[in-house]
């Protein structure tokens, strides 16, 4: 469960400072599916950077599942981030000399798993992902779509309990898009909240809860009843 | 992460920018190679000159009479009416005796006057035995040098030096012709063929007599110089004890005797010749510098390139040693790699040096591959320092909005 209450993240840009999260509270709980809408500088790209630990509020507490780590050092953040979160990029972020399989171990290299144990946890997770056919390609070598699957088997190899995506499907065409947000709705199925920042309504209707943010602050906060 | 990794995803990072990394590789290479060629030409060079002393005998020990080390000791032996007991060729014989040594042979010198017929000449009259002429290494010009024989017995028998031959015989052949030396007269048994200066000492303007008949002449009974050789090139250290202690027993329990080595001058010019060496490898060292300074250029370069990488390995969770480490190594796989290089190039070029020049022994000492090598992973490693901690240091957001 992610717990934000009274966030700010404030910006110094030049004399002003600019209150990208303005005394956000929100609750996130395990397995849910959530849109992040609004215009551009509304902070929902600041909220998912501080829900997931790449950025740290100027005030407030973030309490992640349970412990407070608005106030961690570098490396204790690094740790949590490879414990709880995934990340699935716009750009998808691939390092372009590694393969798909590389990739997606690049997570398990970090933790220093053995090679063998890695490598087989990597192909099936790729597996999992439709690439079992493009292990060995690399990322060039891969379709948007593709690298878009090797990006999200790469945030779910080490089992994360949240999956934050940000504009996952912005450089996707409809089709791989559509695709792309089958394979994240399949995760949460599984398990796994879902954070999509989006500022596609088609994209961000998929959601079971959608929030809404306007000038760093939460303006809309609709949870569709079960169904 | 495993160090294998941490290396592994190194080398994949410079594999990505071949020709980046070559010319970086080249120049760490030529940096090395320059350490392991110039030490190369200043060790062949010290060999050159210490073989060239050893051919004139390492294994050389000169006794004379006089403790040289007691500063002094000859000002206060004057003062209470001493002097330093004389060596003696009954001394000579006892270093004889030794098993450490091949050859012995005194040494007595005086100023004389030579005379044949109407010529007369001033020479300096040397008084010695047979193995002098293999000790010294002198080669003979006409006929035969001192025979062997008792060291007490004072034949009446010279061997010329060149000049002497040529200014008292002219094209004359002196072979058996009887010379007048002092007040004595001797039989010329060979002259010397012409040696120039050796030591300061012009062995051409010397007349050589049996050293108990140079001892008639001057009317002493003492040696001036006792020349040995020892039996062992390593050995003479234990040698020169051995002498020391064979005339100390001999002179009363009196530590009254010099000896010197040669090896004493050998090693002055082996440190001199070492001292030329280091400076040398310094200044090639420098290149291994400017090398670490274009590591870091490619670092700081390979840092702004890679940032949106170092944003997303954040992300995944990566520490900020560990990305620390991951450049660090990058620049320590250069630094490296290049050092091998340039090993590689330097014993190429000293192979080269060797054919073109087989009278000198070129050679790269051991220390000098080593420490250029040392030199320059020190020098990726510093010059690294700086660009891995920008990259360690830079903010997960703002490196990700980076493509």
């Amino acid at each position: 469960m992610m717990e934000l209450s009274g966030i700010c993240r404030e910006y110094a840009v030049g004399d002003e400072t600019v209150h990208a999260l303005d005394h956000v509270s929100l609750a996130i709980h395990p397995a849910e599916y959530v849109s992040i809408m609004g215009p551009s500088g509304s902070g929902k790209s600041t909220l998912l950077n501080v829900l997931g630990l790449l950025d740290r509020p100027t005030a407030g507490t973030y309490r992640l599942k349970g412990e407070d780590v608005s106030r961690l050092d570098d490396d204790s953040l690094a740790a949590h981030r490879q414990q709880h979160i995934g990340f699935v990029f716009q750009f998808f972020h691939l390092i372009p000399r590694l393969t798909a399989l590389e990739n997606v171990e690049l997570p398990l290299v970090l933790t220093g798993a053995a090679p063998r144990a890695r490598r087989e946890r990597a192909a099936q997770i790729l597996e999992s992902v439709g690439l079992k056919a493009r292990l060995d390609h690399r990322p060039d070598q891969l379709s948007g779509g593709e690298r878009q699957r090797v990006a999200i088997g790469r945030a779910i190899v080490m089992q994360p309990s949240f999956l934050l995506a940000d504009e996952p499907t912005g450089n996707l065409d409809t089709k791989s898009g559509g695709e792309i947000m089958q394979l994240l709705e399949e995760l949460n199925r599984s398990g796994i909240a879902l954070l999509i920042v989006t500022h596609d309504p088609a994209i961000g209707g998929r959601a079971r809860r959608h929030l809404s943010l306007r000038d760093g602050k939460i303006v809309g906060d609709v949870s569709e009843a079960a169904a | 992460m495993k160090p294998f990794d941490v290396a592994r995803m190194s080398l994949q990072a410079l594999e990505r920018y071949p020709l980046r990394t070559s010319m970086l590789l080249l120049a760490i290479a030529i940096g090395v190679a320059a350490v392991v060629l110039l030490t190369a030409v200043g060790e062949g060079a010290r060999r050159y000159v210490t073989d060239q002393f050893s051919a004139l005998g390492t294994q050389l020990l000169i006794v004379l009479p006089g403790r040289a080390e007691t500063a002094g000791g000859g000002i206060q032996g004057l003062l209470v009416g001493e002097t330093a007991r004389e060596l003696t060729l009954d001394d000579t014989l006892a270093i004889a005796r030794s098993s450490r040594v091949t050859q012995v042979t005194p040494l007595v010198l005086g100023a004389g006057t030579v005379s044949w017929g109407a010529r007369e000449r001033d020479i300096t009259v040397l008084g010695t035995s047979a193995p002098m002429l293999a000790i010294q290494h002198w080669l003979m010009g006409t006929g035969r040098f001192l025979p062997p024989g008792d060291l007490e017995v004072a034949e009446p028998v010279c061997v010329l030096g060149a000049t002497v031959a040529r200014e008292l015989f002219a094209s004359r052949s002196p072979l058996g012709e009887w010379l007048r030396i002092g007040e004595t007269r001797c039989r010329v048994l060979g002259t010397l063929a012409e040696q120039g200066l050796a030591g300061g000492f012009n062995v051409d303007e010397t007349v050589i007599m049996p050293v108990a008949s140079a001892q008639q002449i001057f009317n002493t009974s003492a040696v001036f110089r006792i020349l040995v050789e020892a039996s062992d090139r390593n050995g003479v250290q234990a040698t020169r004890r051995e002498i020391i202690a064979i005339i100390k027993a001999r002179h009363a329990g009196e530590e009254d005797i010099t000896v010197i080595t040669q090896d004493a001058l050998v090693a002055t010019f082996d440190t001199i010749f070492n001292m030329i060496t280091a400076g040398l490898a310094a200044i090639a060292a420098i290149s291994l510098v400017v090398a670490g300074v274009l590591i870091m250029n490619v670092m700081l370069v390979a840092v702004s390139q890679r940032t949106a990488e170092i944003g997303l390995l954040k992300a995944v969770g990566a520490r900020n040693a560990q990305i620390l480490a991951l450049f660090l190594t990058e620049a320590a796989c250069l630094s490296l790699l290049g050092a091998v290089a340039g090993i590689a190039i330097g014993a190429a070029g000293v192979w080269l040096m060797r054919a073109a020049f087989p009278v000198l022994d070129f050679a790269a000492p051991a220390w000098a591959s080593l420490s250029a090598v040392g030199v320059a992973i020190a020098s990726g490693l510093v010059f690294g320092i700086l660009p891995a901690r920008r990259a360690a240091a830079l903010d997960p957001v703002n490196a990700l909005m980076q493509r």
